[in-house]
């Protein structure tokens, strides 16, 4: 790999120092140039293959513990016990992917998809309505409800256990579908994002479609929210990863119903389920199928992840 | 919204004051579902929490009905010599050695694989970057699951450091005992010293207090950093990428080397990056929760006890709803005070 990106990159580089030097030069070939253009070509040679390497090293830090444990969840029991870094099974068996149904695996997976789809759509409808709101539209308390917004943003999860666990009881909500997806179809962090995109759209568009007479409605659903598109990507996957990766709500919303349980409880509860013997296969299998939908998830639309995150960094 | 936007458009709106009047209706139908359900189940909750933390609540029943007890949940955990409180201690003490391996470590490493991913001559930046993101958008369950598998006795971790050191296979996952006191007893300590053992605070000996991590506690810490490291290092990578060509082709005409050019104009500039991601790695390591759930609930000996876990400890197995509220606001305190205790030193200009 790097004798085919040194080629070039020798032969090329001290001839355009030469010229950078000269007075006429204009900058902009220089800016292509690497940093290191100027140091001598073992040095440079060296420094890329140690880069390589320690990028190489970190990269398989962080794959490997999912190749193991895809290889683990086709071994057997004894097989996974003995030989836990073996990348090839030595017996393939499905056995692990035969037994969840009596696990309840399949039903996890059930309640799972129906609570991650449902707080996505009711994300998708209510952030975005009021991210607009907040961003075009002139209402009494316009400051205080974003004040609001922004002081929810600042709540530590953890710290809304209790208070969810006593209003889910109050509303007698408890161990109900309602109780497992409602509390999260409204997030502030969505209405925040939905907010500073609609502030980027230029209002142009949104003045001519009053100009000719289109309803606030008319003008958000036909004109803004097809320029919206790429927020409603990020908004879909943030909502899709972060519902279906919940586990702190799913526990305490549905702490006595076992029919209500999703992946992540099923999956945690599951490992206390075998005391000291515990069934790597199993476990690492259904913990495989639950990352798969993220994974295509995040492998078809990872762009907008890398934007969403960076958008986070940068405006926070 | 900018006041050149509203001059230009104010003349326009006042001749259609009917339309403005639509607006504003449709501002408070588009907003109202949004603000009920924030208040519904974040806001208003978080002040019948604050209620609960006065009460004495199992989590049945009526709260209304349960006794006014005023501060004594909060006393139990700070002042009132017991159990309570040398647990509420203990899981301070956790969670700080936590904090402390786990930022500085999933900081640096992130800041630096970004600054590597920013080389010029890089081919496949992508490929590194998606591997080194993946992990992070998986689920806390699924990936504290596999790395049990990872950590047991007869895994890989052991595998590889048997290969590496001169050392047994280590038990990782059900080991109370602390870091900096291995340390101390490799060092040849073999009674722990009397000043520590002999003084205590909050129901621990300071000897307790300078325990460092528990080895289990380690193995946690290892995975959070292996699972937060990917959303910095994006972070950083766009902060990076914020700083325009023009920066360095200056810093490169005033003779600056690679070095000074890092050091004096590349961390300058990423001060406000650090300072975010510094500031989300304090809070969510506060947090920590989902990996100790699946993990160690809070054992061996509580050295994995943490606040977060307390919360649902003494609230779902213990059913003292009371107390666990009043454990929440103090964690609620805690993240808040670490928070502006770090805006004022990354940030000193801003105050």
């Amino acid at each position: 790999m790097s004798t085919r990106d040194e080629a070039p990159a020798g032969t090329r580089g001290p001839q355009q120092e030469v010229h950078a030097e000269g007075p006429e030069t204009p900058h902009v070939p220089e800016t292509t140039l690497p940093d290191d253009a100027n140091q001598p070509a073992w040095l440079r040679i060296g420094k890329r293959i140690a880069g390589y390497a320690v990028l190489t090293t970190f990269a398989l830090m962080f794959i490997l513990p999912f190749a193991l444990a895809i290889s683990a969840s086709f071994k057997s029991r004894p097989e996974a016990r003995a030989n836990p870094l073996g990348l090839i099974p030595e017996e393939p068996t499905l056995r692990a992917y035969e037994i969840m149904g009596q696990f309840q695996v399949p039903r996890w997976a059930f309640v799972s998809i129906v609570v991650t789809v449902s707080v996505t759509l009711g994300r998708l409808f209510l952030n975005s309505l009021a991210g607009y709101a907040l961003a075009r539209l002139d209402f009494p308390f316009r400051r205080l409800v974003f004040a609001i917004v922004v002081a929810t943003l600042a709540i530590p999860g953890i710290v809304l256990a209790i208070p969810r666990f006593l209003v889910l009881g109050q509303l007698g909500m408890l161990n109900t579908w309602g109780g497992l997806i409602l509390p999260l179809a409204v997030d502030a962090f969505g209405i925040f994002l939905m907010k500073q995109f609609f502030e980027s759209i230029p209002r142009e568009m949104e003045e001519a479609a009053k100009m000719d007479g289109a309803t606030t409605f008319q003008t958000f659903s036909r004109v803004v929210l097809p320029l919206a598109v790429p927020g409603l990507i990020a908004l879909t996957i943030l909502s899709f990863q972060g519902s279906w990766n919940e586990f702190l709500h799913p526990l305490i919303a549905a702490p006595s119903e076992p029919s209500l349980r999703t992946l992540p409880v099923g999956l945690a509860l599951l490992r206390g389920a075998f005391g000291e013997q515990l069934d790597f296969p199993l476990l690492m299998g259904a913990s495989v199928l639950t990352t798969i939908p993220v994974a295509i998830i995040f492998f078809t639309f990872q762009r907008y992840f890398v934007q969403g995150v960076a958008a986070s960094g940068v405006k926070g | 919204m900018s006041s050149t936007t509203l001059s230009r458009l104010r003349p326009r709106r006042k001749k259609r004051s009917g339309l403005e009047r639509a607006e504003r209706r449709a501002g408070v139908l588009f907003i109202t579902p949004a603000i009920a359900g924030l208040l519904t189940f974040t806001l208003v909750p978080i002040f019948m929490a604050l209620w609960i933390s006065f009460r004495d609540w199992t989590g049945f029943g009526p709260p209304g009905e349960s006794a006014f007890i005023g501060l004594d949940n909060y006393r139990s955990l700070t002042t009132q010599p017991g159990v309570e409180r040398s647990d509420f201690a203990m899981s301070l003490r956790n969670n700080f050695y936590y904090v402390l391996g786990v930022v500085p470590l999933q900081t640096t490493i992130a800041f630096f694989l970004a600054n590597l991913l920013n080389q010029r001559w890089l081919k496949a930046k992508g490929a590194f970057r998606t591997a080194y993101y993946f992990p992070s958008i998986t689920g806390s369950i699924a990936v504290s699951l596999i790395f049990i598998f990872l950590f047991q006795r007869n895994g890989a971790i052991n595998w590889l450091l048997s290969r590496l050191l001169p050392v047994g296979n280590m038990n990782w996952l059900d080991n109370a005992n602390g870091v900096l006191h291995n340390l101390y007893r490799a060092l040849g300590g073999t009674t722990p010293p009397e000043v520590l053992a002999d003084n205590s605070f909050m129901g621990l000996s300071y000897w307790q207090w300078f325990s460092g991590p528990s080895v289990t506690m380690l193995a946690i810490m290892i995975l959070a950093t292996w699972t937060t490291i990917g959303t910095m290092m994006l972070i950083f990578l766009a902060g990076l990428q914020g700083i325009s060509g023009d920066v360095e082709e200056a810093s490169k005409v005033d003779g600056a080397n690679k070095y000074q050019h890092f050091f004096f104009v590349t961390l300058p500039l990423m001060k406000p990056t650090l300072f975010f991601v510094l500031t989300i790695g304090i809070i969510g390591t506060w947090q920590v929760f989902d990996q100790i759930f699946a993990i160690s609930a809070g054992g061996p000996q509580k050295t994995t006890l943490t606040p977060a876990y307390m919360v649902y400890r003494e609230g779902f197995r213990n059913f003292a709803m009371g107390r666990a509220a009043a454990v929440a606001f103090l964690l609620f305190i805690i993240i808040m005070v670490f928070t502006l205790i770090q805006r004022r030193i990354v940030n000193p200009e801003e105050q």
